[in-house]
């Protein structure tokens, strides 16, 4: 057993004690955890973003349309300073943009276009007959301009159905995934720290 | 002579000769440029006994006279994609196809260069979609400015904000507000800063902490600017605590960690997970739920959705979360988008109908209107 093996293990029980009430141990825990994060992805964005998308292209290969962005990025800085910081919304402004730019075409097709194509299917079959009844029910339960009455109640009330069936079972798979990661964890402190089990 | 001239009359009836009439090279469509596509037809060296079983594809420069071997690709394939190609230079292929005698044909193409295309021809259906739709939300906004009644059903969960927001007043407990663990690039963290822009207001006239910890610094730096002008158009400027909304750390369970430190330590009255969330989501619903805070969240995350559900007391599930901005805000125009969003739904449930109906008469030429390249 190494000396990383069971600060690991410590610091894995010291988040563990949470589960009993907030405690010095988990704050050390806690704190540690967001200082080396907070560490490590500076050291990531540095190495992996500012020196081969920005000093290397400007310094070393004297391309400096790349200064375009890095000056934007500058910008952000600006926030520091009260009489400039309404510059820094120059950015955040263009990553709004963007981002709306490169997300809602990729919901379009993702999301709407391809699932659309997707549901079409022929009424020969029963599964086929549930996919469709759930699309078209649990959209009757995203239509907010009437009120659940009638025929768009049941409609809607047969989509909030289908919509809890869908939470279960995605709810029972899901915590299958995370019971692995605690017996994982538990074979880390039970074998590799404590050489209980093999 | 006359026999020289049988026995080459021979050899070109018996060649393929169909085939390397439609050899061709050219920009491959659609793309982001560098890459030159080669075409030939497969079914003349099949006709032929299947003698040519494979093409050796040399390239160069047009300017240039060395020929440089880039690929083998069998007869049969038909295509060759040579994407090591610079843009808007010039190149000659040439195809040597080998029978398994060993004999060649040889073929040269005209020159060609790749170049990037602006507009992908085989994602129209995708233009038309975002055209329809935001023509559909223009008309409807246009309609809200006239100051059009419209009628939105009422949803518990943004009902429940209010209820929330009241109850950290009289408790006199702050409120925490996440976005998750989405960049300013996901719709539903938009959707969270709309939402953020309502709560502040709030927040500023009932005089309540808002606590808002980040996972992402641009977002942190955009929701200081939403809760600082929220504060400043309701009158309570004064009111409005920059350290409050903080960055804490990219790191998801760092994150988590923190923000449960927090929850412990300050006492929300109540919890808002507004955004895009992933396995954090059950461990922040818990540390809530167990200081009894009263929690409402809403993300387009549908696996997460079932924790949240599990764990809060309100749940927006996804399109009333993004239906929550209109409907707290009571903007005519936001809410006659929601109205537009409301008949492209119904605009989707027709196509759908339709699709559904002539895929069960056996027609699936409707479907291909569908396909995204």
């Amino acid at each position: 057993m190494d000396i990383g093996t069971t600060v690991a293990a410590i610091l894995t029980l010291a988040i563990y004690s949470f589960l009993y009430r907030d405690n010095p141990f988990y704050k050390v825990a806690e704190h540690l955890l967001l200082g080396v994060s907070v560490g490590y992805f500076l050291v990531t964005t540095i190495v992996t973003t500012i020196m081969p998308k920005l000093f290397i292209p400007v310094f070393a290969n004297g391309e400096l349309s790349y200064l375009v962005p890095g000056i934007l990025g500058a910008l952000m800085f600006l926030r520091f300073s009260r009489k400039l910081s309404p510059y820094s919304r120059i950015p955040l402004a263009l990553i709004i943009g963007v981002g709306s730019g490169v997300a809602i075409p990729a919901y379009m097709q993702a999301q709407l276009i391809a699932q659309l194509k997707t549901t079409m299917l022929p009424l020969d079959d029963i599964s086929n007959i549930i996919i469709i009844a759930a699309v078209v029910s649990v959209l009757m339960y995203f239509y907010f301009s009437r009120e659940h009455k009638g025929l768009t109640g049941a409609g809607a009330k047969a989509g909030m159905y289908f919509l809890m069936v869908f939470f279960g079972s995605t709810f029972g798979y899901t915590v299958m995934a995370r019971v692995s990661l605690l017996i994982g964890r538990m074979q880390f402190l039970l074998g590799d720290w404590l050489g209980i089990i093999k | 002579m006359k026999t020289l001239s049988i026995l080459f009359a021979l050899i070109i009836l018996f060649l393929p000769s169909g085939a390397f009439a439609v050899v061709q090279a050219f920009d491959t469509p659609n793309d982001g440029g560098l890459s030159i596509t080669i075409q030939w037809d497969t079914a003349a060296y099949s006709n032929s006994s299947g003698e040519y079983y494979e093409a050796q594809i040399a390239r160069r420069a047009a300017s240039e006279s060395g020929w440089q071997d880039i690929a083998v690709a069998p007869a049969s394939a038909g295509e060759y994609i040579d994407n090591t190609v610079e843009d808007y230079t010039d190149y000659v292929y040439r195809l040597v196809f080998t029978d398994k005698v060993s004999g060649s044909l040889i073929y040269d193409t005209e020159p060609v260069h790749s170049s990037p295309q602006y507009f992908n021809t085989r994602r129209t259906n995708v233009l038309i979609g975002i055209v329809v739709c935001l023509g559909v939300l223009i008309f409807f906004i246009y309609r809200g400015k006239k100051g059009k009644e419209m009628y939105v059903r009422p949803i518990a969960g943004l009902l429940a904000i209010e209820e929330a927001v009241g109850r950290a007043t009289e408790l006199g407990k702050p409120i925490l507000y996440s976005a998750g663990r989405g960049g300013m690039q996901r719709v539903a963290t938009i959707a969270s800063m709309n939402i953020l822009n309502t709560v502040a207001k709030k927040t500023a006239e009932y005089n309540i902490p808002l606590i808002f910890p980040n996972n992402d610094p641009v977002v942190a730096a955009l929701a200081q600017e939403v809760v600082k002008e929220s504060y400043s158009e309701v009158g309570h400027p004064d009111r409005y605590v920059e350290d409050d909304i903080f960055y804490l750390t990219d790191s998801q369970f760092g994150y988590a960690a923190a923000v449960d430190g927090i929850m412990v330590r300050r006492q929300p009255a109540t919890n808002l997970f507004m955004g895009t969330f992933e396995a954090e989501s059950l461990i922040l619903a818990e540390t809530g739920n167990s200081i009894g805070a009263i929690q409402i969240a809403g993300t387009d995350s549908t696996i997460q959705l079932s924790f949240f559900i599990v764990a809060c007391d309100y749940v927006l599930i996804g399109e009333e979360y993004f239906a929550a901005s209109g409907y707290l805000s009571k903007d005519p125009m936001v809410l006659s988008s929601l109205k537009g969003q409301d008949l492209l739904k119904v605009a989707i449930g027709i196509i759908l109908a339709i699709g559904v109906l002539l895929a069960t008469a056996g027609y699936t030429g409707f479907l291909e209107l569908f396909n995204i390249g």
